[in-house]
């Protein structure tokens, strides 16, 4: 844990967006029981900052990532929403949602790359690694042969593997250096936001360590931003700048991952945050959260996690929270939450202790 | 004691993973019971043929005339009396065709359910058992592949005077099986080195039920297409041998009735009700089965049946479902959002020109 010190200072309001999703409402389904994965989605990217999307399987997280750059499979359908993307270096861009098929393609991997799931399987078992980076590269940009090559065994070396593996085949590389050849291949046209999705889960914790370093030194070169999926909280702690908190396809929380950590004031991620022990400081109960994440047919009414909710009060069953400032407000300006306690005019004013941690300062 | 349960629950918990679409509500069950009713083009191939399958059963019995009976009325054209006309010899074709029914139908189901059942023993067998088995199997079925088929089914027809349709589709079934047991050998070598197949061995299933129960569901897609193609290929075969005149031309069907027309130039003779009608129905046959075939992959595939079930509503809503470009879908086109998708298609214009730029 090298979050020691709760500094606010790396907020991401203050940087250019690069990405912005607007009211994202994702559908599973085409007819009136179409289950509703995302209901009107806010979260904006930062340039060269990393966000952390966090929450039980099931909640959103990876809907809302393949929403964004439209990768979503049937009978996944958008419904309603922007998704602007707006470069950092020359100002091109525009609403995702709203690109035709060539446009889109060609933003693809330029603009947002995409590291997939267990993506150590998405390389070609009959193809060079080699010939699988000089591919992309030769779809989007013109340059000769040998430079291509240069670029790709550059591509190589920046994720650590020697540049004589470029003609390896994908059986002959281990998992982790496949996954970093997939990292590599998703920074070949230096694109501007990262998606990772989950790219550690298949990997032993040595390997995710280094892939996770990897990734934050290639960030800092490359300035990249970074969308990183996952569901280990801790890794997100570590490595993300910020961090949003998915609930039943909602976000339910959006603050500076030191803040998530040293002062949650959704009880959802409260909860979250006690379902791992702590690395340092005090022993704390692993508390975990009761319950299951709710079936997306069937959501409670008002707050989707009232029913799991030790702090739920009369009005949660009754009123659905929007994403909103805290109690404290103006002091904490950057982070938003959606939760009942945290709205004067409904809740009871003040927050459980567990809640309340007040930032230093 | 606990130590011991233990590994029990494990399995039990494999277990319940392994077993696929385990909890799905009410709702799914439905839709899935009515799937490939729902599917348009499915369902006129299903009604094309439900048509068929009953005239081959009412047929001989609904037929207005004997259709062998020899009348004076030669080359009649369609009348009340004779609603496609008559023959050179008075017979009525209407009756030809109610008769011949049963035959086409009953070559074509008897030889698609043959040579279904053997391509899925063989080809899954070979797939399965991999090896010297694999080998012979696999030898079996190049060899049946190069038979052609037609000119073997023209031989043994001669060879035997009295082939009727029950030979014939035998025949057909002998050789047609080949190409299907191929493909599913393939799939099935794809198949057996899954995970959930893997799982079905750790967890102690016997062969037969890895085989029925966990490969042959992913195979039904290939299964049944190739069903519907032997079948296709057995009821033009048979036309074709007795529109060839090789197999007994007393005996109706629809190439007999061809066979009959082509034979007393009923095209020379303009008498276009002789030939047309049965040409029709072997198409609309053909079409019935060829319209099946489209529902059924969508049918048998869960991850296809969703999209197929909501056919109709993705037409009307407009939505093209697509993987790698989700669609987006902004509620029902009604005036005022019309005007309103026009105003925002110009203000993408420049949006469009700095992407460009």
């Amino acid at each position: 844990m090298t979050i020691t010190e709760p500094t606010i200072t790396r907020t991401a309001t203050t940087k250019k967006p690069v990405l912005e999703i607007r009211d994202l409402s994702v559908d599973y389904g085409y007819d009136d029981d179409a289950v509703h994965a995302l209901k009107n989605v806010n979260l904006t990217l930062g340039a060269g900052e990393i966000l952390g999307l966090a929450g039980e399987s099931g909640c959103g997280k990876s809907t809302l990532a393949y929403a964004a750059t439209r990768l979503l499979p049937p009978p996944g359908v958008i419904t309603g929403g922007e998704v602007l993307f707006t470069s950092s270096r020359d100002g091109h861009g525009g609403d995702l949602l709203r690109m035709s098929d060539r446009e889109l393609r060609a933003q693809r991997w330029r603009d947002t790359a995409i590291v997939f799931q267990g993506s150590m399987n998405s390389l070609n078992p009959v193809y060079k690694i080699g010939k699988q980076l000089m591919d992309g590269i030769r779809a989007h940009e013109k340059m000769p042969a040998h430079a291509m090559r240069a670029r790709a065994a550059d591509l190589l070396s920046m994720v650590g593997i020697s540049k004589d593996r470029l003609d390896s085949y994908p059986h002959q590389l281990s998992g982790g250096m496949r996954q970093r050849v997939m990292i590599a291949m998703a920074l070949a046209l230096e694109p501007e936001v990262v998606i990772m999705d989950e790219p550690t889960t298949a990997l032993d914790v040595v390997m995710q360590r280094q892939i996770v370093e990897q990734i934050m030194d290639l960030k800092r070169d490359l300035g990249f931003s970074v969308i990183f999926i996952t569901h280990d909280v801790s890794l997100l702690l570590e490595l993300a700048d910020r961090i949003a908190i998915m609930y039943a396809g909602n976000i339910v929380e959006d603050a500076a991952s030191s803040e998530v950590y040293h002062q949650p004031r959704h009880p959802y991620t409260a909860g979250l945050l006690h379902s791992f022990p702590p690395l340092h400081g005090p022993r704390r109960e692993l508390g975990g959260i009761p319950g299951s994440p709710p079936d997306l047919m069937a959501l409670p009414s008002g707050c989707n996690f009232h029913p799991r909710c030790p702090f739920a009060f009369d009005a949660c069953p009754k009123i659905d929270p929007a994403l909103g400032p805290t109690l404290y407000g103006d002091a904490e300006p950057h982070r938003s939450v959606a939760c009942l306690l945290h709205d004067p005019a409904v809740g009871p004013g003040r927050l459980p202790d567990e809640l309340a941690a007040r930032p230093a300062g | 004691m606990s130590v011991q349960a233990d590994p029990i629950a494990l399995t039990d918990a494999a277990s319940a993973t392994v077993q696929p679409g385990g909890g799905s509500t009410g709702v799914r069950r439905k839709r899935r019971s009515l799937g490939l009713l729902r599917n348009r083009k499915a369902l006129i191939g299903l009604i094309i043929l439900a048509v068929f399958l009953v005239l081959a059963v009412i047929g001989p019995w609904i037929a207005p005339y004997d259709p062998n009976a020899v009348t004076r009325l030669s080359l009649e054209p369609p009348s009340a009396a004779h609603w496609l006309g008559t023959t050179n010899t008075g017979q009525d074709i209407l009756s030809q065709l109610l008769v011949g029914t049963r035959g086409v139908m009953v070559v074509g189901l008897l030889a698609g359910i043959l040579a279904t059942f053997i391509s899925v023993v063989v080809g899954v067998t070979a797939g399965f058992v991999g090896g010297l088995g694999d080998e012979l199997l696999s030898l079996l079925s190049n060899v049946f592949l190069i038979i052609p088929a037609l000119p073997l089914i023209i031989i043994v027809a001669a060879l035997v005077p009295s082939a009727g349709g029950l030979t014939i589709a035998l025949i057909i079934a002998a050789t047609g099986w080949a190409w299907g047991s191929r493909v599913l050998r393939a799939q099935t070598l794809s198949l057996r080195k899954r995970d959930f197949v893997e799982a079905a061995r750790a967890n102690g299933e016997p062969m037969w039920r890895i085989i029925f129960f966990e490969i042959m569901p992913n195979l039904t897609a290939i299964i049944a297409s190739g069903f519907i193609g032997t079948a296709i290929f057995a009821i033009l075969s048979e036309v074709t041998l007795a529109f060839i005149g090789v197999t007994s031309i007393s005996a109706w069907n629809w190439g007999t009735v061809l066979f009959w027309a082509q034979s007393s130039q009923a095209l020379v003779l303009g008498a276009w009700w002789w030939f047309v009608p049965a040409g029709l129905c072997i198409a609309a046959v053909g079409t019935a089965l060829t319209l099946i075939n489209f529902g059924i992959d969508e049918f048998v595939n869960p991850r296809l049946r969703n999209t197929a079930a909501s056919a109709g509503i993705l037409r009307k809503k407009r939505i093209r479902a697509r993987i790698g470009f989700t669609p987006v879908y902004r509620g029902a086109p009604s005036a005022a959002e019309t005007r309103d998708a026009l105003t925002t298609a110009d203000a993408l214009t420049p949006t469009d020109q700095e992407v460009g730029a």
